[in-house]
């Protein structure tokens, strides 16, 4: 039973992604996306938390997002996957299920 | 594989409507199903078809209803969610003795049982908004 968890708030607004990071299992995947992406940027309070998650976590962020920001997918943590809308359609279909942290 | 979508968030509210209109988009494009969207909450205010947003930005109620067209999508407003926020079709508006309609054509008002249906048939339930 695999989960794609998706987190959509900023980890410097909300603490959606401190609660997925906390309830979400090993071989869970994790996507950002909207502000969510702040948290897939390099030198941010979060980024530990975040690389401690890919230890057991895969984690992803939607490029479109990163791009509507402004920001720049060369800053993002290394090993965080960058994906499109169709790839965000291939994780809710190769996860058995989608839970979105709001 | 089949999809359901709901939206909690309004349009131009901060950008969850966005975030389903291109992962629904997306989805029917590599030949998924998309069974149902359900606008749930402020979601509700995506339906009103006197929406005018400036001529540079994009239209959101106009953009639902054309795909909705193309691939024939049920979407459906929580009826619960429209009365208190003044969303209203002809059946409502006779029923609440309201002077005027605001819906646009290609959503319907519906109840919760819906929502819990498009979950129960589909494969996943996809959850936009706040």
């Amino acid at each position: 039973m695999s989960i794609l968890h998706t987190v959509n708030k900023s980890p410097f607004e909300k603490n959606s992604l401190d609660e997925c990071l906390t309830h979400s299992t090993d071989g869970c995947a994790i996507l950002l996306l909207e502000d969510g992406v702040y948290a897939a940027m390099q030198g941010t309070n979060v980024e530990s938390a975040v690389k401690d998650a890919m230890a057991s976590k895969k984690v992803y962020a939607l490029g479109p997002d990163i791009k509507l920001r402004g920001l720049s997918t060369d800053r993002i943590i290394d090993g965080i996957e960058v994906v499109d809308f169709a790839g965000f359609v291939d994780l809710s279909e190769s996860n058995d299920k989608v839970q979105a942290w709001l | 594989m089949k999809f359901a979508i709901q939206i909690n968030e309004g349009p131009y509210q901060h950008q969850a409507t966005d975030t389903a209109y291109h992962f629904t988009k997306s989805a029917l494009e590599k030949g998924h199903e998309v069974s149902r969207v359900f606008f749930y909450h402020d979601g509700v205010y995506n339906s009103s078809r006197i929406t005018t947003p400036p001529q540079d930005d994009r239209h959101i109620v106009n953009r639902w209803a054309e795909l909705a067209e193309a691939h024939s999508l049920d979407m459906v407003v929580c009826v619960a969610a429209a009365q208190r926020r003044g969303v209203v079709d002809d059946g409502e508006a006779e029923r609440n003795g309201k002077d005027a309609t605001n819906i646009h054509p290609a959503f319907r008002i519906s109840g919760l049982g819906q929502l819990i249906e498009a979950a129960v048939e589909a494969d996943r339930l996809m959850v936009f908004g706040d």
